[in-house]
């Protein structure tokens, strides 16, 4: 399509503006009011005992959701993508369940399961408003994100390298760790840092499964509300810079990642 | 020698074999020759374990492979797409059987420089195989597929991602191959002439079944039935028999049992001279001759002339 030049200058002005006014410039503004005291101040913010505690919550249930979601991910798309069986279609939509349902109704849905009275509510250890729920939480809205990434790619790198190497004597299990998994290791690791980035930001079904308890069970999305609503406007923006720090160093592996996900 | 009892393989509603029966003896170059879809890759992929056959039974060496999981059939298989190992380099793809059973190290160094010194591919080790063309790749898959010594050597069409004359050089290459290492090898292909100039058998397939076993002469000289004879090469039909175009004689006085034609077309491929003639109340045939031939009849489109058929293969209407 060809466009004029005035048509063409306006429809950029549009496009970048649109991105400008709804992405950059808030991003750019938490950073700015972050840094407006001094840096002294942020380090404090993040550095007290509730702040600490949080972020290391934080990379805890991460640390969990992300390689359970990543071996059940790998299955899962070899199955999907390998496997010929009944109910094909349906593994398919149940596993975009989690982009579809609202992350709040995940929440509750699992309060009804494992809280008070729930159907496995009298397990010997507390889930609901504990770390156990947080992490299941987050392992439910992270679910599609490696099975949605590795699917195609083991389909576009197809099962004929698979055969050659039973062919000359390996059987599955070393097809699979010598051929199969080398050829989506791309897929995989993009689909990692897509997941990763979906934990640490999880807001909705944490915030109703966790209860909420200061150094216990806060995450740093909490966080960064609970300081916001209790105007300390300051700390929450300190605590949201820091998120926005990690969100901007997964960018960074996804742009590294996705060039060479590509050659293959 | 490898053996195949009565196998069936259907997928879904299509049948790809319907009791085949093949025994292929040691150290022959047989080659699996139909159209597509006559079961030809499937019967291979059954041999080597990749297919599950539906009943028969596989004997290879004596001993019952049909459940033998292909990593322990002591095959070689090497694939019409190469199905090279792409995140590994050439040196790295043909060790990788070596490697599986743990060979030491400077044996597998050894045989590896020695393959891709036969393979010419001598000072690729480095490369990746999207580094080579289609033909290196192919050649990188053989050795690989060579690498483990196996008892038995399958080829899926090997060539049939090549251009011609790729095709053509790497076709004399794995006959030569094949008289060195006498492996036993059984090879598919839809190409008749591809079979025909490097394989000892063939076994000519259709709608799932063999039609015919027997060496490139024998198939070609006496063909067991009207789809033998026209998949081996060209044919012309006059009433109710098939005739190769070099058996049809082209007369300019008439003779006992010879019919007359109209030349229709004169067509010169160099050494080689195709006359077009139109039989009354017959398809259009066509006659081989050499140019030698033609100039002595003087053929002229339009020219009356008589044609005489020798070894000819009576078909059903």
């Amino acid at each position: 399509m060809t466009v004029d030049r005035p048509w063409r200058i306006g429809l950029r002005v549009l496009a970048l503006g649109y991105l400008a006014l709804l992405l950059l410039i808030p991003i750019g503004l938490v950073f700015y009011r972050t840094f407006e005291n001094g840096i002294g101040a942020v380090y404090d913010s993040v550095t007290t005992p509730a702040a600490i505690s949080a972020f290391s919550l934080t990379l805890t249930v991460t640390a969990i959701a992300v390689p359970l979601n990543t071996i059940f991910g790998v299955l899962c798309a070899l199955a999907l993508a390998r496997g010929r069986f009944r109910g094909k279609a349906l593994l398919n939509a149940i596993i975009d369940l989690p982009f579809a349902i609202s992350p709040v109704v995940v929440g509750l849905a699992l309060i009804l399961v494992f809280g008070r009275g729930g159907w496995l509510g009298d397990l010997p250890f507390q889930v609901i408003f504990s770390v156990p729920g947080i992490v299941l939480a987050t392992i439910f809205i992270s679910i599609p994100f490696v099975v949605r990434e590795v699917t195609p790619v083991l389909t576009e790198v197809g099962d004929e390298q698979e055969q050659a190497a039973s062919t000359l004597g390996a059987g599955r299990w070393q097809a699979f760790w010598r051929v199969t998994l080398p050829s989506i290791r791309w897929g995989v690791a993009y689909g990692v840092v897509l997941s990763v980035a979906r934990c640490i930001g999880e807001f909705g079904a944490v915030s109703v499964v966790s209860g909420k308890i200061s150094g216990e069970t806060e995450t740093l999305t909490l966080l960064v509300e609970k300081r916001f609503q209790n105007f300390d406007l300051a700390g929450a923006y300190a605590a949201s810079a820091l998120l926005a720090f990690i969100a901007l160093a997964t960018l960074l592996a996804m742009t590294m990642i996705n060039p060479r996900r590509d050659e293959e | 020698m490898i053996a195949v009892r009565d196998v069936t393989k259907s997928f879904g509603d299509f049948v790809a074999l319907g009791g085949v029966s093949l025994e292929i003896p040691d150290g022959s170059l047989t080659a699996l020759l139909g159209p597509s879809g006559s079961g030809k890759s499937t019967l291979l992929r059954i041999i080597a374990g990749l297919e599950q056959p539906d009943s028969g039974a596989i004997e290879i060496h004596g001993a019952d492979a049909t459940r033998v999981p292909p990593q322990r059939r002591g095959i070689g298989f090497v694939f019409q797409h190469y199905a090279a190992f792409k995140h590994m380099t050439v040196r790295e793809n043909v060790a990788f059987g070596m490697r599986i059973r743990r060979q030491p190290k400077d044996r597998i160094r050894e045989r590896v420089d020695e393959l891709l010194e036969v393979v010419g591919l001598a000072g690729y080790h480095e490369r990746y195989p999207n580094q080579l063309s289609g033909g290196q790749r192919q050649r990188m898959a053989l050795a690989r597929a060579l690498a483990v010594e196996p008892k038995v050597l399958l080829l899926d069409e090997p060539f049939g991602a090549l251009d011609a004359k790729v095709r053509a050089e790497l076709r004399e290459w794995l006959r030569r191959l094949h008289d060195k290492v006498h492996v036993t090898t059984v090879l598919v292909t839809h190409d008749q002439e591809e079979a025909m100039a490097i394989s000892d058998r063939i076994a000519v397939m259709d709608h799932g079944s063999i039609e015919q076993v027997g060496g490139p002469r024998e198939l070609y000289d006496r063909p067991a039935n009207g789809f033998v004879m026209r998949f081996l090469g060209p044919v012309s039909k006059i009433g109710d028999s098939l005739v190769r175009p070099h058996d049809i004689t082209i007369l300019l006085e008439p003779e006992d049992g010879a019919r007359d034609a109209v030349v229709s077309r004169v067509v010169h491929l160099g050494f080689e001279v195709r006359v077009e003639l139109r039989v009354a109340g017959e398809e259009a045939i066509s006659a081989q001759v050499t140019r030698n031939e033609a100039d002595q009849l003087e053929l002229v489109e339009g020219g009356v002339v008589w044609v005489r058929t020798t070894h000819t293969l009576a078909v059903p209407a």
